[in-house]
C-alpha cells in the first residue's frame, strides 16, 4: 500500500533515463521544418532594412520572415493576457530593437543546419542608439514597481522613531547580479496547423497560459489551440510566460504551411526567455542593545526592460520574516536597455534573504550575540504588516535542530578562528523562507476496465516528481499500491491545473486528486448499488469502503473487485472530475515555509577560492508528499544557492548591452566538484489550514537563506564581509 | 555551419598536402575548432580530419626525454605512467583543465592551438575584435575585461591563452615538431605562441600547412620538486582566472634552478625568465619565491576589471613553488 509521504522513486525516472520520455522537441512530426531565430547585435534602436536575399537563396530554404513581411497579428500581437502567461514580445509587427539579441527575424528550412547557415546570411542595417546601461545612474528616476498583489511600498509603525530607538544600526546596500535560467532543455516549440487549429509541442511550465497567450495573440478560440507537453527539461521560472519564440514558430508554421520545430539556440537563452534583474538592496536594521528590533529598512531597485515592468520583490523577506514595530520596504524599477527579467527560482526571496539575513548577521556581530538567538528575540508569532497569524509556524524548531545537526554549539564567534592546512573555516546561518501558494486545480481519476486507475491533470512535470505525487496521492486516498496507477498530464484538453510556479504544483493538485479520487469512488459505489449482481446491490455508499481495488462494506472482509464490477457493467471506464480550490478562510492567515540553513565553508587564504564544505537545512514546509521527491527539490534548492553565491553573473558588455557570457562554458554555475555534502531535513508539521493534505510547496525554498549562510560563513572564516553576490576569488585575496 | 567540403587523409604527406588554396583546417578532437565554426567564427571551407593518422603514441626519447603524439588525447597523456612519473606538473596541468568529457576527446596538437576564449572574439556579433577581424579595432580593452590578460598585451588585443598544458610545457622546455610541405622542423615553445602586437590574427608561429607532429619534452631534473597550481572561479571545468607552473632543482635547500611559467595573464604561456634567474642559488624559502613572483609580474598593466590578476598572480606563484618544493602535491 502507498503512503502520503513515502520515499517513492519517481515513476517517470525509468522511461527518463531510457530515453523514452519525449521531450518537446523530439515528437517526430511528419513534414516538418526547422527554424532559426535571428536576433539583435546592437542594444537600442531601429531596423532600417534587412538583407536577406542571400539567406532566402541558400539551400532549402523555404522563408526568411522579417518585420518587413511576417504576418501581422490582431494588436499588434499584443494579447491582453497577464503575466506569467502573457508578456510583451518581440512579434517581428515593428523595427524597433530594445535589448540585444532580441527576435528580429526566423529562418526557416527544410533542415536544421540549412536553417542555421541561412540565418548566419542575414545582414541588418541599423539606426543605433545609446543603449540605457546605467543601473545606479537610473535610481534618481526609478518608479514603483509592484508584485502580483503585492504593492511597491509597505511599511508599518513609525520608521524614524524605530530608528531613534535604536542603540546599533547597520545600514549596508547588498547586490545581486543579472542571472540567466538555463535548464538543460532549452525553449523549444513545434507548431502545426490543421486548417484554424494549431498544436504545440512547448517545453513549458504553464501549457493552459500557452493555450491562452497564443490563441488571444491569434484573434482565434481558445479550443482552437492544443499544447502538449509531457515532460519538460527544467524550468526554473523561464517556461512559466509565453515567449516570443512560441508564437515566432507559429507564424511560421502558418507561413510555410507546414509544422514548424524553433530551438532556441544556447546564446538566446540570455535575453529574450527572461532572467534573474540586477538588485540593489538597502537594508537599515536597528536594534536595543538587547537584540531587540527597533526598526527596519529595505529599499529595493531591481532593473526591468524597456518594454514591460517585471519586479525581482526582495524585499517581501522583510514584510514577513521578523517582529518589529516599525517597518518600511519599497520595490522602484529602473528600465534599462535589456531584455524582461523574469521569475527566477525564489524571486525576490532568494535575493532578498541575500540582503537581509547578510544583514541580520552583520547585526548579530555588532552586539556580540548569536546569530541564531537574534533571530529568536525577534521571532515573528505573526505575520508583523499583514498582523495575521500564521496558518502553521515551526522556524523555532528549524533553527534548533539545524543548529544541533550542523554542531553550531561548538562555533567560535571570532573571525579566523578556524584554519584546516591553507584554507581558513568559517561556519555561517541564515533564515529560509518561501511563501505558500495554491490555486485552484482539476482533477479526473478513472477506474480502467483493466484493474489500473488513472489520474489526469493538465499539469505540468518540470522535472519536479508531479506524475509521482499525482499518483501517490491518487494510491494512498484510494488505497491501492501506487504501481496500479497511471499518471497523465502536459495536455491542455486535460482539466485544467495553474502555472508550475510560484512552488504551488504539489499544493494545487494533491487536493484536486485526493477529491476527485474520493468522487470517481462514489461513483464506483453508485455503480455496485445499482448493480443486482453486484455483493453491495442497494448498499448505500457510506456503508461501503474501497481497499486494494476491492469495493468492500466497511469494517467487513472479503469484497468486489471493481474490475469485475466494470466487466459486468458495459466494460467502461468510470469516473469523476473534481476541482479543489483554496481553503475558504485561507485569506485570514499568512502562509508561508520556513526553514535554517547552515553552511560550512572554506576558503583558500591566500588564493582566496571558496569552497562550500558541507550545507545543513531544516525546513518547515508542512506535510513532506514524499520524502525522495521532496527532499531532491531542496537539495537542488541549496545547490543553487551556492550557486547565487559563488558563480552566477551574468556579464554585459556596456558597449553594446550584449551579454558576454552567452554560454554554458563561460556562465558559471556549479559543477559537482564544487557541492560538498548536503544533508536535508523536513519536520513534517501538516498545514491543515493551508490544505487538506497539509503540504506547502517545495520547490523554490532551499535557494532562499543559502547564499546568505554561506556569505556569512565567509565572513567567519576570513574577516571579510562581502555584500555583492556572486562571491568571487578575486574578492577574497588577502 | 558554413558548408565545407571533409577529407580524411592516409598520412601526415597527405594532410599537409590537402591545405590549398582553399581554406582548410585540421580537425583533431574538434572540441575548439567546431565549436568556433558553429559559432561562424572560424569559416573554413575544407576540413581535414587527421584523428586517425598514427600520431597518438607516447614514447620514450633517446636521453630519457618524452615524445607526445600530437593526437594522443589529453586524457591519455595525462594518464601515461611515464608523464606522471617524469612529469608530472603536466599531468596535473592537464587535469585542471575542462573536464573528464572534453579531456577524452581533445588531442595534444589541438591544446596547443585552441583559440582565446575573449567574448569579443567568440561572439561575432561584436564588430570589434582585431583576431577575429584584422583592423576593427578591440573591444575587450574598454569593454569587460575581467579574464584578460596582463603582461604583453597590446594596443591590438588584450586576450589570453587560456591552455592549462601549455603554461606546464613552456616551463618544462618542450619542444614542437612538425611536418610542413617542405618538410618537418622543430619550434622551441617559447617561440610556438606569440605576443599579440599588431597582428592578434596570428596565434602562433606555425604556418598554415603545417601539422604538428609531436610535442618533446626533454628529460629533466625537476620531477621531483613540479607543482601546477590554477586559480578559477569554480572548482573545475572553468579556465583559468590565473595560473602557475613551477618546478625547482634543489640541493640541500638550495635552488639549483627553477622554472616557471604563467597561464590566464598573457596571449601566451608566459614563462618568467626573470624570475627563474632569480631564483637560481637561492635558498628554498617563501622569500625567495616572494621575491620571484614581484620579478615575475614585474610591468604588468592590468585593466578596468583585472587588477586582480596581478596579486592572485603572486600569491599563486608563491603557492606553487611552496608546494613543489615540498613535493609538488597538487594545490
Ligand atoms: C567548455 C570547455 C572548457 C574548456 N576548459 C579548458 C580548460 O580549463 N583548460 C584548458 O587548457 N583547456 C580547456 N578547454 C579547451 C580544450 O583543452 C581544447 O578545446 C582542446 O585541447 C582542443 O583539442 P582538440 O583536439 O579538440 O582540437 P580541435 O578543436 O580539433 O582543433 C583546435 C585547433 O587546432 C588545430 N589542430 C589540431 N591538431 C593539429 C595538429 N596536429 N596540427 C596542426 N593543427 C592542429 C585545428 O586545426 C584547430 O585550429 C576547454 C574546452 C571547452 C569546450
Amino acid at each position: 500500500m502507498t503512503a502520503i509521504g513515502d520515499p517513492i522513486t519517481r515513476v517517470d525516472g525509468h522511461a527518463k533515463v531510457t530515453g523514452k520520455a519525449k521531450y518537446a522537441a523530439e515528437f517526430a512530426v511528419p513534414h516538418l521544418t526547422y527554424a532559426v531565430m535571428v536576433t539583435s547585435t546592437i542594444g537600442s534602436g531601429r531596423i532600417l532594412s534587412m538583407g536577406t536575399s542571400d539567406a532566402q537563396h541558400a539551400p532549402g530554404v523555404l522563408t526568411v520572415m522579417t518585420p518587413a513581411n511576417a504576418p501581422k497579428l490582431p494588436q499588434g500581437g499584443k494579447a491582453a493576457v497577464h503575466p506569467p502567461a502573457g508578456r510583451v514580445l518581440s512579434l517581428l509587427q515593428d523595427n524597433l530593437v530594445h535589448y540585444n539579441n532580441q527576435p528580429i527575424a526566423v529562418v526557416v528550412a527544410e533542415t536544421l543546419n540549412q536553417a542555421l547557415y541561412a540565418s548566419s546570411l542575414v545582414t541588418v542595417r541599423y539606426q543605433r542608439e545609446n543603449p540605457h546601461l546605467n543601473f545606479e545612474g537610473g535610481f534618481a528616476t526609478a518608479h514603483p514597481g509592484s508584485h502580483g498583489k503585492d504593492p511597491a511600498d509597505k511599511s508599518i509603525g513609525n520608521l524614524e522613531q524605530g530608528m531613534a530607538e535604536g542603540e546599533v544600526k547597520v545600514d549596508q546596500v547588498y547586490t545581486t547580479p543579472l542571472e540567466n535560467h538555463n535548464p538543460m532543455e532549452p525553449h523549444v516549440t513545434i507548431a502545426e496547423w490543421e486548417g484554424e487549429k494549431l498544436t504545440l509541442h512547448d517545453a513549458t511550465q504553464y501549457i493552459s497560459g500557452v493555450k491562452q497567450t497564443v490563441a488571444k495573440s491569434f484573434g482565434i478560440p481558445d479550443e482552437n489551440v492544443r499544447v502538449l507537453c509531457p515532460y519538460t527539461g527544467g524550468g526554473f521560472g523561464c517556461k512559466g510566460s509565453t515567449w516570443s519564440h512560441v508564437l515566432l514558430a507559429a507564424m511560421a508554421a502558418k507561413v510555410v504551411q507546414r509544422p514548424v520545430k524553433l530551438v532556441l539556440e544556447r546564446p538566446q537563452m540570455f535575453g529574450p526567455v527572461g532572467g534573474r534583474p540586477r538588485t540593489h538592496q538597502h537594508v537599515v536594521l536597528a536594534a536595543k542593545r538587547d537584540g531587540t528590533l527597533t526598526a527596519m529598512q529595505h529599499d529595493v531597485h531591481s532593473h526591468t526592460s524597456e518594454i514591460e515592468d517585471f519586479t525581482e520583490p526582495s524585499s517581501s523577506v522583510t514584510r514577513t520574516l521578523y517582529a518589529c514595530p516599525a517597518i518600511k520596504t519599497s520595490q522602484r524599477l529602473v528600465p534599462l536597455s535589456l531584455a524582461t527579467p523574469t521569475f527566477q527560482r525564489a524571486p525576490g526571496e532568494s535575493t532578498g534573504t541575500f540582503a537581509l539575513e547578510i544583514a541580520m548577521d552583520e547585526l548579530a556581530y555588532k552586539l556580540n550575540m548569536d546569530p541564531i538567538q537574534l533571530r529568536l528575540k525577534n521571532y515573528a508569532e505573526k505575520d508583523p504588516i499583514e498582523n495575521k497569524p500564521f496558518s502553521s509556524k515551526h522556524l523555532r524548531e528549524c533553527y534548533e535542530q539545524g543548529a544541533a545537526r550542523f554542531g553550531w554549539a561548538k562555533r567560535n564567534p571570532a573571525p579566523r578562528s578556524m584554519k584546516r592546512g591553507h584554507d581558513l573555516i568559517g561556519w555561517g546561518m541564515a533564515t529560509a523562507t518561501y511563501p505558500a501558494n495554491r490555486s485552484s486545480a482539476s482533477v479526473n481519476v478513472q477506474f480502467e476496465p483493466n484493474g489500473r486507475v488513472t489520474v489526469t491533470c493538465g499539469s505540468q512535470d518540470l522535472g519536479t516528481g508531479t506524475y509521482t505525487i499525482m499518483a501517490q496521492v491518487a494510491a494512498a486516498t484510494l488505497k491501492l499500491p501506487i504501481e496500479l496507477v497511471n499518471a497523465e498530464l502536459g495536455d491542455s484538453a486535460m482539466p485544467k491545473s495553474p502555472v508550475s510556479g510560484g512552488s504551488q504544483t504539489a499544493a494545487s493538485v494533491t487536493p484536486a486528486v485526493q477529491a476527485a479520487a474520493k468522487q470517481a469512488q462514489l461513483a464506483l459505489f453508485a455503480l455496485a448499488a445499482a448493480d443486482k449482481d453486484s455483493l453491495f446491490h442497494e448498499v448505500a455508499p457510506q456503508d461501503l469502503d474501497f481497499e486494494n481495488g476491492k469495493v468492500v462494506r466497511k469494517g467487513k472482509s472479503g469484497g468486489e473487485d471493481f474490475k469485475e464490477l466494470l466487466a459486468r457493467n458495459g466494460n467502461k471506464p468510470i469516473g469523476a472530475t473534481a476541482s479543489a480550490e483554496p481553503e475558504q478562510d485561507s485569506e485570514q492567515y499568512s502562509k508561508h515555509s520556513f526553514g535554517a540553513v547552515f553552511a560550512e565553508v572554506s576558503v583558500d587564504e591566500s588564493l582566496g577560492m571558496p569552497h562550500v564544505q558541507r550545507v545543513v537545512g531544516v525546513y518547515d514546509v508542512g506535510t513532506l508528499l514524499n520524502e525522495k521527491t521532496g527532499k531532491s527539490q531542496l537539495i537542488g534548492g541549496i545547490v543553487w544557492g551556492v550557486s547565487l553565491a559563488l558563480h552566477e553573473e551574468a556579464h554585459i558588455d556596456n558597449a553594446s548591452g550584449r551579454i558576454v557570457n552567452n554560454n554554458l562554458a563561460e556562465y558559471h554555475v556549479p559543477v559537482n566538484a564544487d557541492i560538498g555534502e548536503i544533508e536535508v531535513f523536513a519536520l513534517n508539521f501538516p498545514d491543515t489550514k493551508f490544505n487538506p493534505l497539509g503540504a506547502r510547496g517545495i520547490g523554490e525554498i532551499g535557494i532562499t537563506g543559502a547564499g546568505a549562510a554561506i556569505a556569512n560563513a565567509i565572513y567567519h572564516a576570513t574577516g571579510k564581509r562581502i555584500r555583492s553576490a556572486p562571491i568571487t576569488p578575486d574578492m577574497l585575496l588577502t | 555551419m558554413q558548408p565545407f567540403e571533409y577529407q580524411r587523409p592516409q598520412n601526415a604527406q597527405e594532410a599537409v598536402n590537402g591545405v590549398d588554396a582553399a581554406h582548410a583546417k585540421f580537425l583533431a578532437g574538434g572540441t575548439n575548432l567546431i565549436d568556433l565554426m558553429k559559432q561562424q567564427v572560424e569559416l573554413p571551407t575544407r576540413l581535414i580530419d587527421i584523428k586517425r593518422l598514427e600520431l597518438a603514441k607516447i614514447e620514450e626519447m633517446p636521453g630519457g626525454g618524452l615524445r607526445l603524439g600530437a593526437l594522443a588525447t589529453n586524457a591519455d597523456t595525462a594518464g601515461h605512467t611515464l608523464v606522471r612519473q617524469r612529469y608530472p606538473m603536466l599531468a596535473q596541468a592537464i587535469l585542471a583543465g575542462a573536464s573528464p568529457q572534453l579531456r577524452n576527446m581533445a588531442t595534444n596538437g589541438g591544446n596547443l592551438l585552441q583559440r582565446t576564449r575573449c567574448y569579443y572574439f567568440y561572439d561575432p556579433a561584436y564588430e570589434h575584435c582585431n583576431k577575429r577581424k584584422p583592423g576593427s579595432g578591440c573591444a575587450a580593452i574598454e569593454g569587460f575585461n575581467r579574464i584578460h590578460a596582463i603582461l604583453g598585451t597590446s594596443t591590438a588585443c588584450i586576450a589570453t591563452h587560456p591552455s592549462d598544458m601549455c603554461v606546464a610545457l613552456a616551463a618544462l622546455g618542450a619542444r614542437v615538431r612538425v611536418q610542413g610541405k617542405g618538410g618537418e622542423r622543430v619550434i622551441e615553445f617559447a617561440d610556438f605562441h606569440r605576443l599579440p602586437g599588431r597582428t592578434p590574427e596570428i596565434d602562433t608561429n606555425l604556418r598554415a600547412d603545417e601539422l604538428i607532429l609531436s610535442i618533446d619534452l626533454p628529460a629533466g631534473p625537476y620531477a621531483a620538486h613540479s607543482a601546477y597550481v590554477k586559480v578559477r572561479d569554480r572548482a573545475s571545468y572553468a579556465f583559468a582566472l590565473v595560473s602557475a607552473a613551477a618546478a625547482l632543482e634543489l640541493d640541500n635547500g638550495t635552488i639549483r634552478s627553477a622554472r616557471l611559467a604563467l597561464g590566464g595573464v598573457a596571449h601566451k604561456p608566459w614563462r618568467s625568465d626573470r624570475a627563474e634567474a632569480m631564483l637560481a642559488g637561492k635558498p628554498a624559502s617563501q622569500q625567495s619565491y616572494v621575491v620571484a613572483a614581484n620579478a615575475a609580474l614585474e610591468g604588468a598593466k592590468p585593466f578596468e576589471h583585472n587588477a586582480f590578476k596581478v596579486e592572485m598572480a603572486k600569491a599563486t606563484i608563491v603557492r606553487a613553488f611552496s608546494l613543489a618544493a615540498a613535493g609538488g602535491d597538487k594545490a
